[in-house]
């Protein structure tokens, strides 16, 4: 379970990232957050990753205050960030160093499977591409097979066929353990297609606009009425009014 | 279409001159262009031997045994000098880029001193160490000192934090995370440190041993030079190419066997 209580964020510049947040994601669940940039949902992503710390209040796993990193919770970032001096499969061990070798070398050809990557072991990260370095990223993640994986927008750099594909992926690895997800994104579609449950954030400073529940069955259609009439709401809820970005700064 | 593509490939490889001959056709060409003009007498001999001339003065050293004694106590200068710079400057710049309050303390004094052209300590380093080996060594370390810590000290600097911020995730401590996302992030920046500061190390033995040894091939320049005999400057020139080159590639092979996973435009194909 996880929780985050009442939590701000202020920069050192001055700047309120975060104002009273509160959310309780139940273990299984796929939580996405929604809002458009500035809104601090990357933040507080990163508070629960244990890379940055809440200025209020607090954001609890299992009942423990997160302060770092945590060992059941694993991060895929926006880029792959694989280490290019490592090949695939040391990529992918590169949060194992404790266990026995044997152990390792095990996971490591189960997770390979999992992404359908075996035949790239011995590749070294400049041999992928964008879809295959990704796929490693969440790999690496897995390995250490993590009770809850947090995702700071996995796919927004890949071209549109290979993000379907592997959000779809992504479904079918989450299909097999039910880890938690919470995942970041500004991409409302990818948020419908994934999530139990949706928060949409507003900037300045950025606080839980709305939550959205969604109960269309899985797999679900992107072409569906129902989909479609969803995807207009969100969208109106992200408040996209052109311009205003644009008269603030 | 498909029978024209073969053709125009097979004339092309006939016409082509393997990679690695393509960089010995100038030096080539000249040095025969040196030989023909100087046996044509159109260059004095007493200015500038012909190629074949110095050829034989090296020949001559070579079977005196004088050749080796000069080449090894400059070579030994060198790697010496080398040796000790490189590691003050890699415990330095280790330092200094990893560490901000290190670098607050120490860097702007080495960065001052950098100004200090090298050769400015040379009668410094004789009233202290005297003219014998130390001060040259001190020298040349010198040198070799500030293209390394340089590197190496912003190459911690320019690590990726993205990439440090993953060490971070898998709980890694301070020593994992510098043996496993420092060092070897670090390793390109260092490697050009190395050579740079060989490079560095090669010319200042010419100058330490220009201002009074009584070995070295930089001796040799100067004895040349007083007794008139232009063949062994030449001949001494040419030894320092010929080391200079051989060891900096010896780096670079080393260089290139260590960093098999860049994908930088000169490591292609």
């Amino acid at each position: 379970m996880l929780y985050i209580e009442n939590v701000h964020k202020q920069f050192d510049n001055g700047l309120l990232a975060l104002e009273g947040i509160d959310l309780a994601i139940k273990p299984g669940e796929v939580v996405s957050l929604v809002g458009t940039s500035g809104c601090g949902k990357s933040t507080l992503l990163r508070i629960v990753a244990g890379l940055e710390f809440p200025t209020l209040g607090a954001a609890l796993i299992d009942g423990e205050v997160i302060t770092a990193p945590h060992p059941k919770v694993g991060l895929i970032f926006q880029e792959a960030r694989l280490m290019p001096w490592l090949t695939v499969a040391e990529n992918i061990q590169f949060g194992l160093k404790d266990l026995p070798r044997l152990e390792q070398q095990w996971r490591t050809e189960q997770v390979l499977q999992k992404v359908h990557l075996t035949n790239f072991a011995e590749a070294l990260p400049r041999q992928l591409s964008g879809g295959m370095a990704q796929r490693v990223a969440i790999a690496r993640a897995l390995v250490t097979q993590p009770s809850m994986l947090l995702l700071d927008e996995p796919f927004s750099a890949l071209d549109a066929f290979t993000r379907t594909q592997l959000q779809d992926h992504l479904l079918d690895i989450w299909a097999e353990d039910h880890p938690t997800l919470l995942l970041v994104t500004h991409d409302v579609e990818e948020a419908l297609v994934l999530s139990d449950r949706i928060i949409v954030l507003r900037p300045h400073p950025g606080r839980i606009h709305r939550e959205l529940a969604i109960e269309l069955p899985r797999p679900r259609r992107r072409t569906s009425l129902e989909f479609q009439r969803l995807k207009e709401q969100l969208i109106g809820d992200l408040d996209l009014t052109p311009g205003l970005d644009l008269v603030k700064r | 279409m498909s029978l024209a593509i073969p053709r125009r490939r097979s004339a092309k490889q006939r016409l082509a001159i393997p990679r690695p001959l393509q960089g010995w056709l100038l030096p080539i060409a000249l040095v025969v262009a040196w030989e023909l003009l100087s046996r044509l007498g159109l260059v004095a001999p007493n200015l500038l031997p012909a190629p074949t001339t110095v050829l034989q003065t090296i020949l001559t050293m070579a079977r005196s045994g004088e050749l080796f004694r000069h080449v090894g106590i400059t070579l030994y200068r060198v790697v010496l000098g080398f040796g000790i710079g490189t590691l003050v400057a890699t415990v330095l710049g280790a330092l200094t880029g990893y560490s901000r309050t290190a670098h607050a303390y120490l860097d702007p004094l080495l960065q001052a001193l950098r100004n200090i052209p090298s050769i400015a300590w040379v009668p410094l380093f004789i009233l202290w160490l005297g003219i014998y080996e130390s001060s040259k060594v001190t020298l040349i370390a010198v040198g070799v000192f500030f293209p390394v810590y340089l590197n190496l000290m912003s190459g911690i600097q320019g690590v990726d934090r993205k990439l440090v911020e993953v060490g971070k995730i898998y709980r890694l401590s301070q020593l994992q995370l510098v043996r496993r996302v420092f060092l070897p992030a670090t390793l390109p920046a260092y490697l050009v440190g190395l050579r740079n500061g060989l490079g560095l190390g090669w010319m200042f033995v010419v100058a330490a041993e220009l201002m009074g040894a009584s070995q070295g091939l930089g001796y040799l320049l100067i004895d040349g030079q007083t007794t008139g005999r232009p063949a062994v400057i030449i001949a001494s020139i040419v030894l320092f190419a010929l080391l200079g080159k051989l060891t900096d590639s010896g780096l670079s092979a080393i260089s290139q066997r260590l960093l098999y996973w860049q994908d930088s435009y000169g490591a292609r194909g």
